[in-house]
């Protein structure tokens, strides 16, 4: 039987234990190699971070209607399932921005995140947005963004980078800061 | 103290052993659900409270064995302290 390979170990767990000390070093070692093992995080993808350009919208991802033309334009983009109770109530919110500000050129993206799509169309059904409601349907998207909760907006700029993010709906609070924002944004020129 | 010394074979094997049962305990080895995936968990049947005669139930067996009058649902603990 061969030796297993211990080259990546640590220095002190490869020394062949001569005394006492030694064999304390390597215990010591081992257990250090372990604590290190359970202090390595998880790997996960890097969330979209605020300045940082928001990947690209492809319509052969994002079924379930016509992608709206964002180039230039402020975009809401909005993380949402039909099984999110704070989603259901964002939506009557984002249809009075979209009321308020698509005529001065603020577009509004909302992304289901739904795996079943008879779900995500039922909401759609009930809820009749005015805006683009589109479906994520092998959620390649929200993964790429990685979002931090249910529901997660994007404000994105003209220049296409995140500007703000609100993690959550939390009714007329949620509301009155896009609104702001969304004010800021558009008074921008390219 | 009489110490055991293992060959170099028996430790590995032991070290494999150890990550193997205890890897699962690790940052590593966690199932991260991301917020994405929670629909299963979001669905009204995983509420603990979904069937209030059943809660009921539970609530009385809860409080006679715990001779704690009023339970989860009244101030104090039963103890008439407070």
């Amino acid at each position: 039987m061969s030796s297993p390979d211990l080259s990546l170990l640590p220095a002190a767990a490869r020394q062949p234990a001569a005394d006492p000390r030694a064999r304390r070093r390597r215990a010591a070692a081992w257990l250090g190699a372990f604590a290190l093992a359970c202090a390595c995080p998880a790997v996960a993808p890097a969330a979209v971070a605020l300045g940082a350009p928001f990947p690209k919208l492809a319509p052969s991802d994002l079924t379930g209607g016509a992608l709206p033309a964002t180039s230039g334009k402020v975009v809401l983009v909005d993380f949402w399932a039909s099984w999110c109770a704070p989603c259901k109530a964002s939506f009557p919110a984002y249809a009075k921005l979209f009321a308020d500000y698509a005529a001065r050129g603020l577009v509004i993206v909302a992304v289901s995140v739904d795996e079943n799509t008879a779900a995500y169309a039922a909401f759609v059904q009930r809820f009749r947005p005015p805006f683009a409601a589109l479906h994520d349907r092998q959620q390649l998207l929200v993964r790429a963004v990685n979002v931090p909760a249910m529901p997660t907006c994007y404000l994105v700029g003209r220049d296409g980078r995140v500007r703000f993010v609100h993690a959550g709906f939390h009714g007329t609070d949620t509301e009155r800061e896009l609104r702001r924002e969304i004010d800021a944004l558009l008074a921008e020129r390219r | 103290m009489k110490t055991i010394r293992l060959q170099p074979a028996a430790a590995a094997l032991l070290a494999v052993l150890g990550f193997t049962v205890f890897g699962g305990c690790t940052n590593a080895g966690l199932v991260r659900v991301h917020p994405w995936e929670r629909a299963t968990l979001a669905d009204y049947t995983m509420r603990p409270d979904r069937d209030l005669l059943a809660t009921a139930i539970a609530d009385h067996i809860y409080t006679s064995r715990e001779s704690a009058t009023g339970g989860r649902g009244v101030g104090g603990s039963g103890c008439g302290c407070n």
